[in-house]
C-alpha cells in the first residue's frame, strides 16, 4: 500500500512562501511525476513528503494515517537522490545493505535481498566495488537497489537522471518504468524534463511557483491543457501561442496550436511566413517560421523529410479542430 | 603533457630551490653527526678529539633517557587524542548555522596565533598559579585546596597547554573537511533509518578519515619538538623532560655538544620510527 495524501500543505522559508496551500492525492501504485520549471517547488514538495523538510502547516497522510510528525525513516518511503548519495567508503554490497543493517535485519535475509536486488539491477559483478569505481548509470542502479531492499510503500525520485548523458538517460528511463510495472509500488518522480514526465507517468502534476497548474494523465495534459502555462510546458516542440487579431477570429484571447497540427506547403494556406532554421531529424522536420505576423516564430513539425530552405516563403494551414482557445486569464475554454 | 625539452628546462629551473633546501637540511645533519662522535666541551677545553660511540652509549645509559622518551610519547599521544576528539566535536558544532558564526570561528582559531612561549606563560601565571591563578580561585570557591598544577600534575598541565594551542589547527582542518560532506549523503542515511549517532559513525567519521590522518601526521611532527612550553613552565622538572628538552640540557646546561648531538641523532631516529608506525596505521587513508 502506498497512498499519499497532502491536505492544505504549505511551506515557508523565512517569509517566502514556497508552497502555498496545496492539496493532492497520489493513489496506491501510481507513477506520479512532478514537473515544472526550476524553482517551482517540486523538489521541496518531494522533500516534504519524504520528511526531510518540515511542513509549515497542513497534513500529510500515508495510507490514511497522519504522517506529518513521523520522522523520515519511519514513513516507509525510500528516496533516490539527484547525486545518488551513495556512501563512498562502503562497497556496493554494504551500500545496499545499509538500510537493512539499520533496521536490524538478520544476515541471511540481508544477503538474499542484496542478491535479488543485484540480479534485478544487473549489479552482481560489481557488488564488491566502491561507488567511485562505477559509471554514472551503475551508481544510479545502486541507489535504486538501496531503495528497493527496504521494500518501501513508495519510492521518491529527485531528478535521478539529470546527471546522466542523453543515451543513458533514455535507457534508465525505460528501466525505471519497467521496475514500476514489476513492483507496482507507488512512485513519485521529480523532473524538469517534460519528456521524462510524458514517457513515464501515470499521472503528471504540473507545478508553477508552488501552485498545481494541472493534474492529469500525460495525454489529458497534451490534449486538454487547462491553461497557457501547461500548454506551453507539455509537448515538444512547444505549442505555438498566438495573441491578437488571429485569436479574436476564434473568439479567444489566445489560441494555441501544436507544431504537429500545422500543415506546411508552398502552394497556399491561411498563414504565410519565411523559413528560418530547419531542423532535420530524419523522422520529422522542424521548421521555425518567421514573419508570419502572428507571433515571433511559429514552429511547425512536418513528418518525414521536407525540404524547404532558409528564406523560402511557405504557407501554413492549422487544423481547426486542434486549436486550443484560452481567455484573457490564460484559462482554457471551449 | 610535457615534452623532453620542457622537462629538462623545468629541472633546471627547480634546481636552485632543491639545492638550497637540500643544503639547509644536509649541513646541520652532517654537523650533528660530526659532533656526535667528538668530545666537544666549549667551556672546558673545546674540541678534545674523536671518541667513537662513547657519546651514544653515555646518552642512552643516562638515567634521564628512558623517562624522557616516555614523557615525549605521553605528551604527543595525549595531545593527539585530545585535539582530534575535541577537534571533531568542535568542527561539528561550528558547522551548525548560528548567529555570529564568523566571529566565533575567528575566536576559535585565535589560540593558534599566540606564540607558544606567551601562551605557556599565560597558562602558568593566570590559570595554574596555586595562589593567584583562576583555577586556584575556582577550587577555593568550592572549598577545595588548590592544585599546584605544575608540580603535582606536571605532565597533565603541559598536555593541557599544548592541546589548547593545537586544538584550533585540528578544528580548522576538520571543519573544512566536514563542510565538504555532501548533505544528501546524510539525508540518505536519515531516510535509511540511521539515528544521529549512527550517521556520525557511518557517514561523517569515514568522511573525516583523511583529514584526521593529516592532522595526526602534521601534529606529530611538531609535537615531537615542543620545547618553549616546557622551558617557561617546569624547565624539565617533575617528569616533564622530553627528548628534545634533554638534548637542550646536555648542550646548553652541561655544555657538552658531543653528548647533545648524539641525543639529537636519537631524536631523529625516534621521529622516524614514529613516522613509520603512523604511516603504517593511518597512511592507507591517504591513498585515494
Amino acid at each position: 500500500m502506498g497512498q499519499i495524501t497532502l491536505e492544505k500543505v504549505t511551506k515557508k522559508f523565512g517569509n517566502v512562501e514556497v508552497i502555498p496551500p496545496l492539496d493532492l492525492t497520489i493513489h496506491d501504485g501510481e507513477f506520479t511525476v512532478f514537473v515544472g520549471p526550476s524553482g517551482c517547488g517540486k523538489s521541496t514538495l518531494l522533500r516534504l513528503i519524504a520528511g526531510l523538510e518540515d511542513m509549515t502547516s497542513g497534513t500529510l497522510r500515508i495510507d490514511g494515517q497522519d504522517a506529518t510528525a513521523i520522522p523520515p525513516a519511519k514513513r516507509g518511503l525510500a528516496m533516490v537522490f539527484q547525486s545518488y548519495a551513495l556512501y563512498p567508503h562502503m562497497s556496493v554490497r554494504k551500500n545496499i545493505a545499509f538500510p537493512m543493517r539499520m533496521a536490524g535485519v538478520d544476515q541471511a535475509t540481508q544477503n538474499a535481498k542484496i542478491d535479488a536486488a543485484a540480479k534485478a539491477l544487473n549489479l552482481t559483478d560489481y557488488l564488491d566495488r566502491r561507488p567511485g569505481q562505477l559509471s554514472g548509470g551503475q551508481r544510479q542502479r545502486v541507489a535504486i537497489g538501496r531503495a528497493i531492499v527496504r521494500e518501501p510503500s513508495a519510492f521518491l525520485f529527485d531528478e535521478p537522471l539529470s546527471n546522466l548523458d542523453a543515451a543513458l538517460r533514455v535507457g534508465m528511463r525505460l528501466e525505471i518504468s519497467e521496475l514500476h510495472k514489476k513492483l507496482a509500488t507507488t512512485m513519485v518522480y521529480v523532473t524538469h524534463d517534460q519528456v521524462e514526465a510524458m514517457t513515464m507517468a501515470d499521472k503528471i502534476v504540473v507545478l508553477r511557483a508552488g501552485h498545481i497548474e494541472q493534474v492529469g494523465s500525460p495525454l489529458e495534459l497534451y490534449h486538454t491543457p487547462r491553461n497557457t502555462f501547461v500548454a506551453g510546458f507539455i509537448g515538444s516542440p512547444k505549442m505555438n501561442l498566438i495573441d491578437g487579431a488571429e485569436a479574436e477570429k476564434h473568439d479567444a484571447h489566445t489560441i494555441g496550436i501544436r507544431p504537429e497540427h500545422i500543415d506546411v506547403d508552398a502552394q497556399g494556406g491561411p498563414w504565410q511566413g519565411k523559413v528560418g532554421v530547419a531542423e532535420h531529424l530524419g523522422s520529422d522536420t522542424f521548421f521555425h517560421i518567421h514573419d508570419t505576423g502572428l507571433a515571433e516564430t511559429i514552429t511547425v513539425r512536418a513528418p518525414g523529410e521536407v525540404s524547404f530552405d532558409h528564406g523560402d516563403t511557405v504557407f501554413l494551414t492549422p487544423r481547426d479542430d486542434k486549436i486550443h482557445r484560452f481567455n484573457a486569464e490564460g484559462l482554457r475554454f471551449s | 603533457m610535457a615534452t623532453q625539452h620542457s622537462r629538462s628546462a623545468a629541472r633546471l629551473m627547480m634546481a636552485p630551490a632543491v639545492i638550497l633546501l637540500l643544503g639547509w637540511m644536509l649541513v646541520p645533519l652532517t654537523m650533528t653527526l660530526y659532533f656526535s662522535f667528538k668530545k666537544y666541551l666549549p667551556l672546558r677545553g673545546g674540541d678534545l678529539g674523536w671518541v667513537g660511540f662513547d657519546n651514544y652509549t653515555r646518552f642512552i645509559t643516562s638515567s634521564a633517557f628512558w623517562p624522557s622518551i616516555q614523557a615525549t610519547l605521553i605528551i604527543v599521544g595525549s595531545v593527539l587524542a585530545i585535539t582530534v576528539v575535541l577537534g571533531v566535536l568542535l568542527a561539528i558544532l561550528l558547522d551548525q548555522p548560528m548567529w555570529g558564526q564568523g566571529v566565533v570561528r575567528i575566536l576559535v582559531i585565535a589560540p593558534f596565533f599566540v606564540m607558544p612561549t606567551v601562551s605557556a606563560l599565560v597558562w602558568k601565571n593566570m590559570f595554574m598559579d596555586p595562589v593567584n591563578g583562576l583555577f586556584a580561585h575556582l577550587w577555593n570557591a568550592f572549598g577545595l585546596t588548590p592544585v599546584e598544577w605544575l608540580s603535582q600534575a606536571s605532565l597533565t598541565s603541559i598536555v593541557m597547554i599544548v592541546s589548547w594551542q593545537w586544538l584550533p589547527f585540528a578544528t580548522l582542518i576538520l571543519l573544512t573537511a566536514i563542510q565538504s560532506l555532501d548533505s544528501e549523503q546524510l539525508e540518505a542515511a536519515e531516510m535509511d533509518g540511521a539515528p544521529p549517532l549512527y550517521r556520525f559513525a557511518y557517514i561523517t567519521l569515514p568522511h573525516l578519515a583523511r583529514a584526521i590522518t593529516i592532522v595526526v601526521l602534521i601534529q606529530t611532527i611538531f609535537l615531537l619538538s615542543i620545547f618553549a612550553e616546557i622551558l617557561v613552565t617546569t624547565q624539565g622538572s617533575f617528569g616533564t623532560k622530553t627528548l628534545t628538552y634533554l638534548v637542550y640540557q646536555r648542550v646548553l646546561e652541561s655544555q657538552n655538544v658531543g653528548l647533545g648531538s648524539a641525543g639529537g641523532v636519537y631524536a631523529v631516529i625516534l621521529a622516524n620510527i614514529i613516522a613509520l608506525f603512523l604511516m603504517r596505521i593511518v597512511g592507507k587513508n591517504l591513498d585515494a
